[in-house]
């Protein structure tokens, strides 16, 4: 009979070992095989450890038992407490407004001055000032019925220069509508934003959409939709793809807050955050959607607020300096691509014009409110302000450079205005990448039949096919 | 195999104790009858040239096709809610261990996100593979399909489309799904030019048809029939392959009525047909339509052309339902053909039901009786 040694099998038994690796994964798949059984991580899990096994968790981090002076509720890391006390949204003073330079055009602060070469600045002076006469011109087209719709952007220019300007010209955009100045700053010719609003042949889209629905696929500028809200779930999944393809590309996605009320709002801040994806979400809050006033929209602190609360790191900038929008815009992007993470940026600005040409905003508010910003805190004049302090820029500059741009665009306008529609065949096409035979028999019936009918439809306004 | 044969033992043994309480025995046996289901499935047939196969039942169909579609795909991704773990008809099981977390991952729960999100994941090039959880579900997601996936090419001037992106939802009744596991939303999604709507009939078409639909360049909508997904077993090639979109299938040719179905609907039909066939003397043409949208016109019409009656049966609601469509269509086309009215044979104009089930659904003897009516009218 072999002797034991008692001492040997002790200290056997007492040294550390290690546990049998087990693959959980392995584990779970061969039992459902067996059993037919779903098992899921979790529930696995819990068997494991009441039979005393541990194990790392490979999907979540379950709280370590033994931090018994902590909650151990998966769904939140915090502290116990005996008060009973509600979080209240009034408790605080808001997030603060960002900015740079003050309603003067003087730097407030000269560490967070940008330093812009006088070039860069005057780009972009130049730039809002361009779509600023545009959008005069385009509203007074739709007045005299020469285009069906149109939407400026009077009193934001500088959110969208700002924050355009901050970004790699191959990062994605998603818009609303009201950005047509980050579009512009992109390389969007004036050609090309008339065209889409007069919808003749050389509109990229066919003229399909309603005016100021752009989008072109070499600026990396997804094309606009009505729709509210939507292209922001839509931008948090190109940024995923962007992550994925490591080019080291974000995603800017443009809303009002108006739209930040929509549920894919929710959705896209959320998925976002999650998933870890490259985007700078940027607000334009400029305290109407159409005729509702903020106080009607959300009764939180704007949108800023909502980040944190989605795990997303937030700021509020002053939408009229385009200044703070430039430094928040290129410390977001930074922030985003090294860390992949989702940013929000709240621009408070305030919306000069009608909402679009179908409203008439003195219906629903002052005209003295609106006269107080045009006059007293515009994005244009307190850059003209700036410029003028670094004597940069003077009144016979402005005054050549106005001259300059009613040309150009009134030209532009001309021109768009001669141009036929595109052929009626357009109508049908890119509905798929291939058309269906049954939309090919619609086709070759509509066109049979404006052939026979042709003094009832304005066929002369359309290229022939 | 071993699955099959303990899921039997398991069954005959529930019986043999039901047996024994002999006065509960015909309702006992009714019940659970029932319960397995309300049609007989017969497998598909592969051909010699398919290659190597192996027995898969639905779930394990999808779950091979998509382990295809992300091995041929870098850029492929699958995402949804609870996909991580294999997904809650277990159609996901073992990708995300072979692909990794950020090719097959959870979504926070959120249809109209989980949509948004695909869209934009194909419009950056790559082949988003999204999951609604059930049909009855994608509702929230109605807007960024219907005003966004489906118009993107169009409204962009083909600047940009997001073709990459295929959406999966377990569809069709269940048994005891009620109102929200037991929906057929395809005719919502048929008035949507833009998107195309597939549904198949088991695990072999399911396979061919979900790779098809995930390498189309258009956005796709792929209803998977929940009912099948453990009960359709069949050899399945291992190769990978596509069954062609916007072609209905011919699965058994017929001079006197055409028959015409989708999904789980069609093995019902089958049965009618055979009943047809024994009861009746009527030779019926067996259609599956599988493409909601495009739908193959030109199939369905060449049959009923031949044959001059049609029945057309699916388990969604009569008004609206796709079958409106084909009887509109067919009696535009084949009037001078038609021998009949075009009979059709539906789910009512309520919300599904949970214990009337059995009296809501197109039954293979609701389907029987429109036949004789077909013949006799």
């Amino acid at each position: 009979m072999p002797k034991i040694n008692l001492r040997e099998s002790i200290s056997e038994i007492s040294k550390p070992r290690s546990m049998p690796k087990i693959n959980l994964r392995e584990s779970i798949s061969e039992i459902s095989k067996a059993w037919n059984y779903d098992v899921t991580d979790r529930t696995l899990c819990n068997s494991f450890a009441k039979a005393g096994f541990f194990f790392e968790s490979t999907t979540q981090q379950i709280p370590k038992l033994e931090e018994f002076d902590r909650p151990q509720f998966p769904g939140s890391q915090s502290r116990w407490t005996e008060k009973l006390e509600f979080v209240r949204g009034d408790i605080y003073d808001g997030i603060p407004v960002y900015r740079v330079m003050n309603r003067d055009g003087n730097i407030i602060d000269p560490s967070h001055d940008p330093k812009l070469s006088q070039e860069m600045i005057t780009k972009l002076y130049k730039g809002m000032t361009l779509l600023n006469t545009m959008d005069r011109i385009l509203y007074e087209s739709q007045r005299q019925g020469r285009i069906s719709f149109y939407m400026t952007s009077f009193g934001e220019e500088g959110t969208h220069f700002g924050s355009s300007a901050a970004l790699d010209p191959q990062d994605m955009i998603y818009g609303q509508y009201r950005e047509a100045g980050v579009l512009m700053y992109r390389g969007f010719t004036l050609d090309q934003f008339v065209n889409q609003c007069y919808g003749n042949k050389n509109d990229i889209a066919k003229g399909r959409q309603m005016p100021v629905h752009y989008g072109i696929k070499a600026l990396n500028f997804v094309s606009i939709s009505s729709p509210l809200a939507t292209q922001m779930p839509q931008a948090v999944g190109s940024a995923y793809a962007l992550k994925r393809s490591q080019t080291g590309l974000c995603v800017i996605c443009y809303f009002g807050e108006g739209a930040s009320s929509e549920g894919d709002a929710h959705a896209a801040l959320n998925f976002a955050a999650t998933l870890s994806c490259p985007i700078i979400f940027f607000c334009r809050n400029n305290g109407y959607a159409i005729s509702t006033p903020t106080h009607e929209q959300y009764k939180g602190d704007g949108i800023a607020a909502r980040g944190p609360a989605y795990g997303i790191p937030s700021i509020r900038v002053d939408g009229n300096d385009i200044l703070a929008v430039y430094n928040v815009t290129k410390a977001a992007r930074q922030l985003a691509v090294e860390e992949s993470k989702p940013v929000l940026i709240e621009a408070m600005t305030y919306r000069i014009g009608h909402h679009s040409t179908s409203d008439d905003s003195s219906a629903y508010r002052s005209v003295d409110e609106v006269r107080f910003w045009h006059q007293k805190d515009h994005p244009i004049s307190r850059l003209r302000k700036y410029m003028e302090n670094q004597k940069w820029w003077d009144e016979a500059k402005e005054k050549a450079w106005k001259e300059e741009t009613k040309k150009q665009v009134m030209q532009t306008v001309v021109k768009a205005e001669k141009l036929k529609r595109a052929p009626l065949d357009e109508m049908l096409k890119d509905v798929y990448d291939e058309m269906p035979p049954l939309l090919k028999e619609q086709l070759d019936a509509i066109k049979a039949h404006v052939e026979q009918y042709h003094e009832h439809y304005p066929v002369d306004n359309y290229e022939k096919a | 195999m071993a699955l099959k044969q303990l899921k039997n033992a398991t069954f005959f043994r529930r019986l043999t104790s039901f047996e024994r309480a002999s006065f509960l025995k015909s309702r006992a046996q009714f019940k659970l009858s029932y319960r397995l289901s309300h049609f007989t499935y017969v497998p598909d047939t592969v051909s010699a040239s398919d290659g190597e196969t192996a027995r898969m039942n639905l779930f394990q169909a999808v779950t091979n096709a998509l382990d295809l579609a992300l091995g041929t795909d870098p850029s492929a991704v699958i995402f949804g809610e609870d996909v991580s773990f294999g997904g809650v008809f277990r159609c996901t099981v073992g990708l995300q261990d072979k692909y990794g977390r950020d090719r097959v991952f959870n979504s926070p729960l959120c249809e109209q996100g989980i949509v948004g999100f695909g869209i934009g994941m194909a419009i950056a090039g790559a082949t988003p593979i999204a999951e609604i959880q059930f049909a009855d579900y994608i509702f929230p997601a109605f807007d960024q399909i219907v005003n966004e996936a489906s118009k993107l090419r169009f409204r962009s001037g083909n600047e940009f489309n997001c073709g990459g992106l295929t959406i999966r939802a377990p569809y069709g009744a269940v048994g005891h799904g009620a109102l929200y596991h037991s929906q057929s939303p395809e005719a919502f999604f048929a008035h949507v030019p833009g998107i195309k709507v597939v549904i198949p009939r088991g695990p072999l078409q399911a396979k061919g048809l979900l790779l098809s639909c995930i390498r189309d360049k258009n956005p796709c909508i792929f209803f998977e029939p929940k009912i099948l997904y453990r009960m359709a077993v069949e050899q399945v090639p291992l190769k990978d392959y596509e069954l062609p979109l916007s072609k209905a299938e011919i699965l058994t040719e017929g001079d006197d009525v055409t028959v015409i179905g989708w999904g789980t609907q069609v093995h019902v039909l089958r049965e009618v047909c055979q009943l047809a066939q024994d009861k009746l003397n009527i030779s019926c043409e067996l259609i599956d339509l599988v493409t909601i949208l495009p739908w193959d016109k030109e199939t369905v019409i060449n049959s009923v052309k031949k044959t001059g009656r049609l029945l057309v049966a699916h388990e969604a609601p009569l008004t609206g339902g796709f079958g409106a469509e084909i009887a509109a269509t067919v009696q535009n086309e084949c009037f001078l053909n038609l021998e009949a009215p075009i009979q059709r044979v539906t789910g009512h104009d309520a919300p599904f039901p949970h214990i009337y089930e059995p009296f809501f659904i197109p039954s293979k003897w609701r389907c029987f009786d429109a036949i004789k009516k077909l013949i006799n009218f």
